[in-house]
C-alpha cells in the first residue's frame, strides 16, 4: 500500500514551503516533496551573497516561515532551521513525475518509481523548469561539467567547452573568452535562436578569432584525464572530434514545466507561453482537488507565495481566510468603500465592465491590485495627447470624452459606465493620440500596462473587446475621425488585424495592391529595388499608414515593406479605403501630401543609396522601436569619454552608457545605450514591477528593482548591467587640487573590490532626474554626441549622408 | 551629419569675437593717451588689460566647467565653441592692451605664455577636427581591446604552429611575442610606426627560415607566415590608433600647464605693476 496523506505538496520554494509550514503547524497529515537535495532550488540558486527582496513592502508576510529583505544564506538558513523545527515532513530527492487523480483521491509518482496518495495536491514548483542536462556518457554529476555559470571572470586560462547555441550559451561563451580559451558547441549549423544583439556578439567574436566554434557539432562522451582536465568526444559532419578541456559549460535551456503541468490535467486557456492556468478564488485547477500557487499561478515574488502557502492549506481545510492583499484592495477602493464590501464591489466591477467580466475572482484581485482608482470631476483630464503613458483605464461610473481633434477641445467622443479608452497607448507603446478628460463625476479604474497584457495573453474574451475596439479606434484615429456609424460599420466588416512576424513581408514591389495598413504597432521599413539591389529608402514607425500609395494611383507596389520588428497593422480594404478618400476631403488631401512628400524621397534616396543601407543599419540597431537613441558621430567625436564620465557622475558614480561598445556605420557610431524602447523588452519579466514609462517617453529602472538580472538577459541591445553603487566622491577641487579619493567617472569600489549592498540593474533613464536633460549629450565638448527621436531620424540621415 | 564645434550656431561665438575685436581696434585707434606712446598704463591700457585678464580666467574655467556634469542651461559644445572663438580674439585685446611695448620682463612672460596656451590650443582645434575620421577609418569597427586580444589571438596560434617547426623557428616566435610592447616614450606612442618592430622582425626572419623546412612542413610553414603577417598588420593598426589618439591629447599636456604658468606670470605682472610702479 503506497503511503497516504492528507495533502502533497509539490516544490519546496517559498510557496511549498509555507504551505507545509502551515500544514506542519495545523497537524496535517502532509508531505513535502523537493527534487533536488535542499530547500528552496530557485533562491539556492540565486548568486552567493545576493540580496533577497521581500517587496512588495505593503503587502503583510503570513506564513509560518519568517522572510524579510536579507542575504542569500540568511534567507536560506532562517528557513532551513524553521522547517527542521515546525517538524515538517519534507523528502529531498523526490521529484515528482506524474500526478493521477483517481476516485479516492491523487496517486503521485516519485522518481519514476515510487507512488504515494494523497487527498489533495498543492503545487509550487514554480516557473524554472529543468535544465537541460547533456546527459552523454560521463557527463552526469562531474563536478566540472556545470550547467550555470555565477560570475565569468571567476575564471581564468582554462579551456572552457560551452555547449549550446542561445543567448545564455553565446553570454557566457564571450564573457569567458576575456580569461580563457572558449570553444562553443553548436548542434546546428548557425546561430539561430539567440536575439540580435547576441548574434551580432558572436559573430563579431568569431571573426576576430576571440573564442573558436565548432558547428555541427553534438557531444557523445566525456572521459577524465590527469589532474583537472577531460577529454570531450563530438560527433561533427567530418566524423568524431576529441577535444581537451578543463571545464564544460552547458547552456541548453530548460524545459518549461507547462507540460508536466498539463499533463497533471490543469488548462491553460491560451497557446501563448505566458498564460497562466485558470484558478478558483481559493487557488484551486480545473481538476478538484489540485491547487497551483506561486511563481506558476502568475505570483512572481517570494511573499506573494509564501502568503499563497498559508492560504491554501486553510482553504483545503475547509477554513474561509481573507486574503493577504484584502487591506491594499481596501485602501486602494477606499473612495468606493463606504458604498459596498469588497466582493460587493468585486461584483460590481464584473457586472459593469464587460472587459472583466470574463475573469476569475482570482485574476480580478490581482488586476485590481495592479490599479489604481480616479474620481476625476469634470473637466479633469485623464491623460493628455502626446503623453508616454501607457495604462489602461475603465470608467465605472460617470462619463468622459475623447478630444479627437487637437485643435478644438469641444470636438469629443463620450464613453461612459463599462467602456473603455487608453488601449491604444497599451498597444502601440508611443505616445498618446488624444486628450482624455471627464465630462462627469466619475470612478475610473487605471491598470498598469503589465496586468492588462497578462490579461490580454491569457484571457481570449480580454484580447476580444480590446481588439475589436482598437481597431475601430485606430480607423477613427489615423484616417477618419468623423466618419458616420454607418460607414464604419462597412469598413469594420472587411477590417481586420494582420500581425507580421520581425522580417516578415508586408507586401512586395510589383503586387497588385489589395487595401492599406495602418501600423498600430511595431514599425515598417520600405524598400525598393535600386540597380539591382534591395535599398531601403523609409523607416515608418507605429501610428502611421503604409500602401496608400500604389492605392492612390491605381497601380502595383512600387516599393516592398517589411516588418522591422514584430508589428501589427489594421488592414482597410481598397474598395472601403477609395470611398473612405471619396467621401471625405481631408482624407483625400492628407494622402495626396504624403504622396508628394514621399516621390521626393525616393528621388533623393536613389541618388545616394548609401544612405539606405545606413537607415537600414540603424533600424536593425534599434532605431526600429527606439522613443530615443544615442548617436556620436565618429568624425566629431575626440573619444574624450566626457559623456561616460558625465553620466557616471550625474548616476552615482556607474555609467549607463559605453561609449566605445556598439556599431558603427559610416561614421555613425551607435553606443551601447538605452534605446527607450516602444515596448521595453526589458519590461513584462521584470518580478517587482521596478520598470516603468515615464510620461516623456523614458524607460527607467526604480527603487523596486531586487536584482534578479531578468531584464539584463532580455534587453537585446546590452544595455542593462548589474552593479553595485559605488561610493561617495570628494568634491571636484578637492580631488584636482589634492588629489583626495578619486576624479570623475572612476569608481573607487570597483578597482578595490569593495561594495555594499545588492547589485541591482542600471540602464539610462535620459537622465529625466536632471534639469536640461541628457548629461552625456551636454558634456560633449564636440557636440558629437546627439539624442535621436524617430521623427526626426530620417531627416537627420538623409540631411547629413553618411 | 550635423554641426561641428567651429560653426555651431551659425559662427554665433565667432562673430561675437570678431565685435569684441573691432571694439577693442577702434577704441585703440581713437584713444590718445595722457602721456607717452599707448600702454598697459593708460586709461585705455587699464580697461584692456582688465579685459584680457577676465578672458583669461574665464577661458581657464573651462577646466572646470567642463568636469560640472548635469548642471547649467549649456551644452559643453556651446562653451567649447565660445572657448576657441574668444581665446583667439584675446591676442588682440592682450596685444593692444600692451601697446606693443615688450621687454625681457615678467609682463613679456606673461603674454609669451598666453601666445603659447593660444597656439597649442589652435593645434589641438586641428587635431580635433582630423583624426577622429582617421580613428574610425582605421579601426574598422574594432575597439581596442578587441584589437589586443586579436593579436594575443594570432600569438596563441602561432605559438601551436611553430612547435613542430623547429626550436629556432619557434624560439623567434615565443621572443617576437615576449618583445612587443606598446607605447614607451611619448615621441614612440606619438610616431606611430616602429622601425625595429619585434612582430615585423619575427615575420621576414621566420620568412627566411621557412625556407629551409622539409617539405612536409612546407605548408606549416606558409600558415605561420600568414599568422605573422597578419600580426604585422595588426600590429601597426594598434601603434597607429594609439598614435592617433595621442596626437588628440598631447596638446592639452601644453595648454594646461602653461594656463597655470600663466596664470601665475599674471599675477605677478598685476602686482608688480601695482606695487612698484
Ligand atoms: C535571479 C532571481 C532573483 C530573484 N530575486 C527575488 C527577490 O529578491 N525577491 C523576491 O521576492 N523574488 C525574487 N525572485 C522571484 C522568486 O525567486 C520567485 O518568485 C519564487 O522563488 C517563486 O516561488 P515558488 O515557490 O513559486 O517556486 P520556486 O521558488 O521556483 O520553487 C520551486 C521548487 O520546486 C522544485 N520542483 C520543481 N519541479 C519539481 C517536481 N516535479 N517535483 C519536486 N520538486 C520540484 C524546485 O526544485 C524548486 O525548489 C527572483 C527570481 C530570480 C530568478
Ligand atoms: C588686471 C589686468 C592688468 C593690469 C592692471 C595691467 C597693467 C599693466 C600696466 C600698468 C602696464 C604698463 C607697464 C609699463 O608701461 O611698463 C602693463 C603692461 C603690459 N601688460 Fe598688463 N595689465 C593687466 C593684464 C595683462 C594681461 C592679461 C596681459 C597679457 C597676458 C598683460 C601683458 C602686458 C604686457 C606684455 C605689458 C607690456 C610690458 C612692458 O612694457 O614691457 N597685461 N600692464
Ligand atoms: C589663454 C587662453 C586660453 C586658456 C587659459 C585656455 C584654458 C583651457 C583650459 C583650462 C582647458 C581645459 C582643459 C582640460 O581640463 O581638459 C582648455 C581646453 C581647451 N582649449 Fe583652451 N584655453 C585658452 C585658449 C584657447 C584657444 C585660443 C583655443 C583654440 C583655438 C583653445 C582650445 C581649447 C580646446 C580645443 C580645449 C579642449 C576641450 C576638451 O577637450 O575638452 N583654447 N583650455
Ligand atoms: S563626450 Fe562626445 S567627444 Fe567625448 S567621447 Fe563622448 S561622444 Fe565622443
Ligand atoms: S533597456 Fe529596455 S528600453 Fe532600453 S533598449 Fe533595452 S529593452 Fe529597450
Amino acid at each position: 500500500m503506497a503511503e497516504h496523506f492528507k495533502v502533497a505538496i509539490i516544490g519546496s520554494g517559498p510557496g511549498g514551503m509555507s504551505a507545509a509550514g502551515r500544514a506542519a503547524q495545523n497537524g496535517v497529515a502532509h508531505v513535502l516533496l523537493e527534487k533536488t537535495d535542499h530547500l528552496s532550488d530557485t533562491i539556492y540558486k540565486y548568486q552567493k551573497g545576493k540580496l533577497v527582496m521581500a517587496t512588495p513592502d505593503v503587502l503583510p508576510l503570513r506564513s509560518p516561515m519568517d522572510f524579510a529583505m536579507g542575504i542569500r544564506e540568511d534567507v536560506l538558513g532562517i528557513w532551513d532551521r524553521q522547517a527542521a523545527e515546525l517538524k515538517i515532513n519534507v523528502r529531498f530527492n523526490a521529484e515528482a513525475t506524474k500526478i493521477a487523480k483517481g476516485d479516492k483521491g491523487f496517486t503521485l509518482t516519485i522518481n519514476g518509481k515510487e507512488t504515494i496518495a494523497a487527498d489533495a495536491v498543492v503545487l509550487a514548483i514554480g516557473l524554472q523548469g529543468n535544465l537541460r542536462k547533456l546527459g552523454v556518457p560521463g557527463s552526469d554529476n562531474h563536478p566540472r561539467v556545470q550547467y550555470q555559470v555565477d560570475d565569468p571572470d571567476e575564471y581564468s586560462d582554462e579551456t572552457i567547452v560551452v555547449v549550446g547555441a542561445g543567448d545564455a550559451a553565446i553570454e557566457n561563451a564571450v564573457a569567458l573568452a576575456k580569461q580563457n580559451k572558449v570553444i562553443i558547441v553548436n548542434r546546428s549549423g548557425e546561430f539561430a535562436r539567440a536575439k540580435q544583439g547576441n548574434l551580432d556578439l558572436i559573430s563579431k567574436s568569431l571573426d576576430k578569432g576571440v573564442l573558436d566554434c565548432m558547428y555541427n557539432s553534438a557531444p557523445v562522451k566525456v572521459e577524465n584525464l590527469s589532474g583537472d582536465r577531460m577529454k570531450l568526444t563530438l560527433k561533427t559532419a567530418e566524423g568524431e572530434a576529441l577535444v581537451e578541456c578543463d571545464r564544460i559549460i552547458a547552456r541548453l535551456g530548460a524545459l518549461a514545466p507547462r507540460a508536466f503541468v498539463e499533463s497533471c490535467g490543469i488548462q491553460f486557456p491560451s497557446k501563448d507561453p505566458t498564460a497562466l492556468p485558470e484558478l478558483s478564488p481559493t487557488y484551486e485547477s480545473n481538476v478538484k482537488g489540485l491547487y497551483v500557487i506561486g511563481a506558476l499561478a502568475g505570483y512572481p515574488l517570494i511573499k506573494q507565495a509564501m502568503n499563497q502557502g498559508y492560504e491554501v492549506i486553510e482553504f483545503i481545510q475547509g477554513n474561509k481566510v481573507k486574503p493577504a492583499d484584502e487591506p491594499i484592495l481596501e485602501r486602494k477602493f477606499a473612495a468606493l468603500l463606504d458604498r459596498y464590501t469588497v466582493d460587493e464591489l468585486l461584483h460590481a466591477i464584473q457586472k459593469t465592465i464587460p472587459v472583466f467580466s470574463g475573469l476569475t475572482v482570482l485574476q480580478l484581485r490581482e488586476v485590481l491590485l495592479g490599479s489604481e482608482v480616479h474620481t476625476p470631476q469634470p473637466g479633469d483630464a485623464v491623460f493628455r495627447r502626446n503623453e508616454f503613458t501607457n495604462t489602461f483605464f475603465t470608467i465605472f461610473e460617470g462619463e468622459v470624452g475623447i478630444e479627437i481633434n487637437p485643435d478644438d477641445p469641444n470636438e469629443r467622443v463620450p464613453l461612459g459606465p463599462g467602456e473603455f479608452f487608453g488601449e491604444m497607448g497599451l498597444i502601440s507603446g508611443r505616445r498618446r493620440s488624444a486628450t482624455v478628460a471627464a465630462t462627469r463625476p466619475s470612478v475610473l479604474i487605471e491598470t498598469a500596462r503589465r496586468e492588462m497584457i497578462k490579461l490580454i495573453k491569457s484571457v481570449p474574451q480580454v484580447r476580444a473587446a480590446v481588439d475589436k475596439a482598437a481597431i475601430e479606434r485606430q480607423i477613427r484615429t489615423y484616417l477618419a475621425p468623423n466618419l458616420s456609424a454607418t460607414y464604419m460599420a462597412e469598413v469594420m466588416s472587411t477590417a481586420k488585424l494582420r500581425p507580421f512576424k520581425a522580417g516578415e513581408t508586408v507586401f512586395n514591389e510589383g503586387d497588385p495592391a489589395d487595401g492599406i495598413y495602418l501600423i498600430r504597432n511595431g514599425s515598417c521599413t520600405v524598400s525598393q529595388r535600386l540597380a539591382g539591389r534591395e535599398v531601403v529608402v523609409n523607416y515608418v514607425p507605429a501610428g502611421n499608414y503604409v500602401g496608400e500609395m500604389a492605392l492612390v494611383r491605381d497601380r502595383p507596389r512600387a516599393a516592398t515593406v517589411k516588418a522591422a520588428i514584430n508589428t501589427e497593422t489594421v488592414w482597410v480594404e481598397a474598395a472601403h479605403f477609395r470611398m473612405l478618400m471619396d467621401h471625405m476631403p481631408e482624407l483625400r488631401h492628407e494622402v495626396e501630401k504624403r504622396i508628394g512628400a514621399m516621390i521626393m524621397q525616393d528621388e533623393e534616396i536613389s541618388a545616394r543609396p548609401e544612405t539606405g543601407s545606413l537607415i537600414e543599419a540603424l533600424v536593425k540597431e534599434g532605431a526600429k522601436e527606439a522613443a530615443d537613441m544615442l548617436l556620436i558621430d565618429e568624425s566629431l567625436c575626440i573619444r574624450c569619454d566626457n559623456c561616460e564620465k558625465a553620466c557616471a557622475e550625474t548616476h552615482g558614480g556607474i555609467s549607463r552608457l559605453d561609449r566605445e561598445a556598439g556599431p558603427t556605420f559610416a561614421s555613425i557610431h551607435v553606443p551601447t545605450s538605452c534605446r527607450h524602447c516602444a515596448h521595453p523588452h526589458c519590461m513584462p519579466n521584470c518580478p517587482a514591477d521596478a520598470i516603468h514609462k515615464s510620461k516623456d517617453g523614458e524607460v527607467f529602472i526604480d527603487e523596486k528593482c531586487i536584482g534578479c538580472g531578468n531584464c539584463e538577459r532580455d534587453c537585446p541591445y546590452g544595455v542593462i548591467h548589474m552593479a553595485y553603487a559605488a561610493d561617495e566622491k570628494p568634491g571636484l577641487l578637492s580631488w584636482m587640487l589634492f588629489g583626495l579619493g578619486y576624479g570623475p567617472g572612476e569608481d573607487k569600489a570597483a578597482a578595490l573590490g569593495e561594495h555594499h549592498g545588492a547589485k541591482l540593474a542600471v540602464k539610462c533613464d535620459l537622465c529625466k532626474d536632471i534639469e536640461g536633460g541628457a548629461a552625456c549629450v551636454r558634456a560633449c565638448p564636440t557636440g558629437a554626441a546627439i539624442r535621436v527621436r524617430p521623427d526626426e531620424f530620417f531627416s537627420l540621415i538623409t540631411k547629413a549622408g553618411p | 551629419m550635423h554641426e561641428s564645434i567651429l560653426v555651431y550656431k551659425g559662427f554665433r561665438w565667432l562673430k561675437l569675437s570678431v565685435a569684441m575685436v573691432a571694439v577693442a581696434v577702434l577704441a585703440y585707434a581713437v584713444h590718445r593717451p595722457e602721456v607717452g606712446p599707448p600702454n598697459g598704463g593708460t586709461t585705455l591700457g587699464y580697461v584692456l588689460g582688465v579685459w584680457g585678464l577676465g578672458l583669461i580666467l574665464w577661458l581657464a574655467w573651462f577646466g572646470i566647467r567642463k568636469r560640472r556634469y548635469g548642471v547649467g542651461k549649456q551644452n559643453l559644445e556651446d562653451w567649447l565653441s565660445a572657448h576657441i572663438y574668444l581665446g583667439l580674439g584675446l591676442i588682440v585685446v592682450a596685444t593692444l592692451h600692451t601697446g606693443f611695448q615688450f621687454g625681457w620682463n615678467v609682463h613679456t612672460l606673461a603674454y609669451v605664455l598666453m601666445i603659447a596656451v593660444i597656439l597649442s590650443g589652435v593645434f589641438g582645434v586641428a587635431a580635433y577636427a582630423r583624426y577622429p575620421d582617421l580613428i574610425t577609418e582605421n579601426r574598422r569597427g574594432m575597439t581596442q581591446r578587441e584589437m589586443l586580444s586579436q593579436i594575443a589571438e594570432i600569438d596563441a596560434k602561432a605559438r601551436e604552429l611553430s612547435v613542430d617547426l623547429g626550436d629556432n623557428i619557434h624560439n623567434e616566435v615565443m621572443r617576437a611575442a615576449e618583445a612587443l610592447a606598446f607605447g614607451g616614450s611619448a615621441w614612440r606612442l606619438l610616431r606611430g610606426r616602429e622601425p625595429d618592430c619585434p612582430a615585423a622582425r619575427a615575420m621576414r626572419r621566420v620568412g627566411e627560415m621557412a625556407m629551409d623546412l622539409p617539405k612536409a612542413d612546407a605548408e606549416k610553414g606558409h600558415q605561420l607566415l600568414e599568422l605573422l603577417a597578419r600580426k604585422v598588420q595588426s600590429v601597426e593598426r594598434v601603434r597607429r590608433d594609439l598614435s592617433h589618439k595621442a596626437m588628440m591629447d598631447v596638446w592639452l599636456y601644453f595648454h594646461v600647464p602653461l594656463t597655470f604658468a600663466l596664470i601665475a606670470a599674471l599675477t605677478a605682472h598685476v602686482v608688480s605693476v601695482f606695487f612698484y610702479w
